[in-house]
């Protein structure tokens, strides 16, 4: 069985379960403030999403977006909530494959490290 | 029409309910809340999805968390299959930027349908396997699960069968927007003999992960909107989370049945106005 030293399976389940809770209530917090933002200052201009126009360059990289919503830019810091989530299953795989490293599970460190790697590709590939 | 705060509220109290539905019937919201936001609000899909796809990651994380503590969810597995997903995310994320909107809609409507189906026809449990298989001992896949104050033991099998039927959920949940939970579960429960309530868990636990995989296209591509995602998805959540605490004393065989029609309705919508290109 694995985990026969280092830590327990049980405490590892609720380490993730931390986490995840912990990254959703992050991004939700910076999503809301960010929308109170965008709502006081865009009032009544309201967008049009029937014709799909794609979001402009600086919504769409992780660089810019940080570089929005350290400008407290309304749109630029709710992107910046989003990615707080979308990063948040992404934490969850790399702390375990840094957990099965440290059970010396083989199998299963190359298995987490793989799915690291593809989310990782799919966030830094343009 | 309605200014900027009034559509927002509205959004987000529609995501709310969409939220609510799909964690009462099991159905997840994104099913929910495409079809209503391109049906009723007449958003364009890629906007849709993408709004949808970062909600879906959303609900998933929060749930799992309280899933794992019960101990129904089989992590090993999880991690796993979720080679499959992610994989199967990109393809379907990378397909959905070349094909004409109008597919994606008649998809859509097709996975509705089978969605519809799964909600309405009564589960039938599949039997714990007593033998062991081969590949999934080697990849240390058996586990166990609480059931009346004991352990109960299950073997899974059908590894290839399973990892494929994965491969195809992912590049659906890629391709709409969606958890494809529903294909998710038939990959565990039905393929690999994994008990249910294992299947449902573990399905959960995944979907963030292979939502993850997608959004990071369709960020690139520019299908995620801040002032749509914003309602979407905060009101899916709540709509979510309130749902996951009333769900055990809640009776739901009639709701799933009354919205497992309502939701075959929508998904014939969604497939008559692909088919005349009015999406």
């Amino acid at each position: 069985m694995a985990f026969a030293h280092g830590i327990s399976e049980k405490r590892f389940e609720s380490l993730i379960g931390a986490l995840l809770r912990g990254g959703v209530i992050l991004a939700a917090v910076v999503v809301l403030a960010g929308g109170s933002l965008y709502l006081a200052k865009f009032g009544d201009v309201r967008p049009d999403y029937r014709i799909f126009r794609g979001e402009p360059g600086d919504l769409r990289f992780v660089r810019a977006i940080t570089a929005d919503a350290a400008g407290r830019h309304a749109r630029g810091l709710i992107q910046f909530g989003l990615l707080i989530l979308i990063a948040t299953p992404v934490a969850r795989v790399a702390f375990s494959v840094i957990a099965y490293l440290s059970e010396r599970d083989w199998l299963y460190t190359a298995i987490t490290l793989l799915v690291l790697g593809i989310l990782l590709y799919s966030l830094t590939s343009a | 029409m309605f200014g900027l705060l009034e559509f927002t509220l509205v959004i987000a109290a529609g995501s709310f309910l969409a939220g609510l539905l799909g964690s009462l019937t099991g159905l997840g919201g994104g099913v929910i809340i495409v079809p209503l936001l391109t049906l009723v609000f007449h958003v364009d899909i890629r906007y849709a999805i993408g709004a949808s796809l970062v909600s879906v990651i959303a609900t998933s994380s929060g749930a799992a968390a309280a899933y794992l503590k019960e101990g129904f969810s089989n992590i090993r597995v999880g991690m796993f299959l979720e080679v499959a997903t992610t994989m199967g995310a990109l393809c379907g994320a990378s397909l959905a930027t070349r094909i004409p909107t109008a597919a994606i809609a008649i998809v859509f409507g097709l996975v509705l349908l089978y969605s519809a189906w799964t909600s309405i026809k009564a589960e039938a449990e599949v039997p714990i396997h007593e033998r062991t298989d081969p590949i999934a001992q080697r990849l240390r896949l058996d586990g166990t699960y609480p059931a009346d104050g004991k352990l109960v033991a299950y073997h899974v099998h059908r590894v290839p069968l399973g990892f494929g039927l994965m491969y195809a959920a992912g590049t659906l949940s890629g391709l709409l927007g969606i958890g494809s939970g529903a294909v998710k579960v038939l990959a565990m429960d039905r393929a690999m003999s994994i008990p249910f309530k294992v299947s449902t868990t573990t399905s959960n636990f995944m979907i963030g992960v292979t939502a993850a995989a997608s959004a990071g296209i369709y960020l690139h591509r520019g299908y995620i909107d801040p002032g749509l995602a914003m309602p979407v998805m905060l009101g899916v959540l709540v709509g979510a989370l309130l749902g996951a605490r009333i769900l055990p004393g809640a009776k739901v065989g009639t709701l799933r049945t009354v919205f497992g029609v309502a939701i075959a309705a929508v998904a014939f919508e969604m497939i008559f106005k692909g088919l005349r290109g009015h999406i």
